[in-house]
């Protein structure tokens, strides 16, 4: 009785040429859409990558902005701010995305590689505190939020919340939300101030991570951009100090200053952006693509 | 056409088998080629941690590189106790698979079955990831009551999994190439089934199904997808058996999430290749003893056999 063996085989005798098909149509399409459009010369490509928390921002306005100009061709990658700018640097890509300012070691290293990295601001974010449906605690001080993440509080009853262990979560360090937090939240903006985040943090490699575990345990504490908060998860009002009130995180609160933990967003090309990539990061910052950032929940900037 | 070529090959056999001989050697050579060079490359990229960062830094537990924190320790007990959890998963359920599927199974089940277990070693790890982030690790969380389900636990679970493939296949294999004489001489003397089993042919088969277990060890410890989406990547040393109910952080997923950031060059950047070369020794050294036990074994097989 050899049967699934036999059909085993079948499966392989038919799946192969139906392979080289599919690829024949495949090669067929693409070829095609070539002599339709544009010859190839005439085709412009940007190269775009970074920022995780940019990424579907970057990702609208270059479907938007292909629309527009059909001869651009833009490429869009995450992979964190880290990535974009040793990227940049590396001469890799036109245009990376950061959700942090350079660093001055990265400055360094770019100039050692005759890199210019030149800042342009696109956006603005507020960086959300989430917690799970089912946690009673609705508001926390940016102190509370710093001993929380320096593992000085380790259980939510101790902020107000039921008698459960305080799991943290946190992107991994190549992510810029990651530094922002640092600098801005676990050391409150305070250069002198060397703490860490605590050992068990959890470091995820994505936001989509982040929004499973928070999701499903009422343990968890996590932080992202505004734009990837979704209604299944809840936000917490943040107060810059015990005095102050609690304020949630919108565009409105992020313009007039009155939420704490916002930051802008940034675009580096290498030296000031000529050409079409001058023309792109204009049209960026222009009121019709500004749009597409209030769509995807984060704060356009306001001239 | 035919007798042509048989002409040809009657009249020059010499040169024709010099060629593939050579192509054969060469094959043969150019693993241990690459794998040398693979070597040296990592030595060349590593060594320069060693020199910028101190011996007493790069033990210390403490492994946060963005503010210069190089301990390694965390990430190497962090592997170690995931491979040696997937291994206590592997080994009992791979080898217990293997007799199964060799000893007891009627041949058309076996047909089935084995395959069955192929596409399991097949299925991409990334695939296993989601599964255990979205479905194991809730509910391992829920039942043991832990603070959080990704833990070095699920961690070990899933790796057992991409392991027991391996181990099936590989040890399937060498307990059927154990001679049918030996089982009926067995049985012949009066000794049941699982006398048979557990004292004549597994024995017999025990160099096949070490290596088997070796090879699953090798597969988990280099695993990376997986684990990184299911462990929590905290870097926090392991000390006990309890921390297997805790996030670690492995070698393989630190390269992995960090390796795409670093700046070319930077200390950063050396001490991802020193983890590296870290892990390249493990896995030699996992080897080496695998070939060593089996070696002497055998050895001692021939005597008793002579």
């Amino acid at each position: 009785m050899s049967l699934p063996l036999s059909q085993y085989n079948l499966i392989v005798k038919i799946s192969r040429p139906l392979l080289s098909l599919v690829i024949i149509i495949l090669a067929g399409c693409t070829g095609s859409g070539l002599s339709a459009g544009i010859s190839s010369d005439q085709i412009k490509i940007i190269e775009n990558k970074g920022s995780d928390t940019i990424v579907n921002l970057a990702l609208a306005w270059a479907e938007e902005y292909q629309v527009l100009n059909p001869s651009v061709q833009l490429s869009v990658t995450g992979g964190g701010s880290g990535t974009g700018i040793a990227a940049l640097i590396n001469g890799t890509v036109d245009i990376a995305n950061a959700s942090r300012k350079i660093k001055s070691e990265e400055i360094e290293t770019a100039l050692e590689n005759n890199s210019d990295p030149y800042e342009i601001v696109i956006a603005r974010d507020a960086i959300a505190i989430i917690v799970n449906l089912a946690n009673p605690v609705d508001y926390l001080t940016l102190q509370q939020i710093s001993a929380i993440y320096s593992g000085e509080i380790n259980n939510w009853k101790e902020v107000g919340g039921e008698d459960r262990p305080i799991v943290r979560l946190s992107r991994e360090t190549n992510s810029g939300t990651h530094v922002y937090f640092l600098d801005e939240v676990v050391r409150l903006g305070d250069d002198e101030n060397k703490t860490l985040f605590s050992q068990t943090t959890l470091l995820l490699p994505s936001s989509e991570g982040i929004g499973t575990e928070i999701k499903q345990n009422p343990n968890a504490i996590g932080y992202d951009g505004l734009g990837y908060v979704t209604h299944e998860m809840k936000v917490i009002g943040v107060a810059s100090s015990p005095d102050d009130p609690f304020i949630f995180p919108s565009a409105e609160s992020v313009n007039n200053g009155e939420y704490p933990i916002a930051r802008d967003l940034y675009m580096y090309t290498n030296g000031e952006p000529e050409g079409f990539i001058k023309d792109y990061i204009d049209w960026i910052l222009s009121a019709e693509a500004q749009e597409i950032v209030t769509e995807l929940g984060f704060v356009p900037i306001t001239k | 056409m035919i007798s042509k070529q048989d002409i040809g090959i009657k009249s020059k056999p010499p040169k024709r088998e010099f060629l593939v001989t050579a192509l054969i050697k060469a094959a043969g050579y150019s693993a241990i080629i690459f794998v040398g060079m693979i070597f040296l490359f990592l030595l060349l990229e590593s060594l320069p941690a060693l020199r910028e960062v101190e011996l007493s830094s790069l033990l210390s537990s403490r492994w946060y590189p963005i503010e210069g924190y190089y301990g390694v320790l965390p990430l190497i007990g962090g592997s170690l106790i995931i491979t040696i959890g997937a291994t206590v998963i592997a080994l009992p359920f791979g080898v217990g698979t293997a007799i199964y599927l060799s000893e007891i199974a009627p041949r058309w089940l076996r047909d089935t079955l084995k395959p069955l277990v192929e596409i399991l070693g097949g299925l991409p790890s990334v695939v296993l990831g989601f599964l255990g982030m979205l479905i194991l690790s809730p509910y391992l969380r829920t039942l043991l009551d832990l603070p959080t389900g990704l833990s070095a636990l699920a961690g070990s679970i899933l790796l057992g999994g991409i392991a027991i493939p391996t181990v099936v296949s590989i040890s399937e294999d060498a307990l059927d190439a154990v001679p049918k004489s030996y089982r009926d001489a067995s049985l012949a003397i009066g000794a049941t089934e699982w006398q048979t089993i557990w004292r004549v042919t597994l024995p017999a088969a025990r160099s096949g199904v070490l290596t088997a277990v070796m090879l699953g060890i090798g597969r988990a410890i280099g695993e990376t997808m997986t684990v990184m989406m299911v462990t929590g990547n905290a870097p926090i040393l392991p000390t006990g058996l309890k921390d297997l109910f805790s996030p670690v952080r492995t070698m393989t997923a630190t390269i992995a999430a960090e390796m795409g950031e670093v700046a070319n060059s930077s200390t950063h950047y050396h001490v991802l290749f020193l983890i590296g070369i870290i892990l390249f020794l493990i896995s030699l050294i996992v080897n080496v003893t695998a070939s060593a036990v089996v070696f002497r074994q055998k050895k001692s097989q021939e005597r008793i056999l002579s």
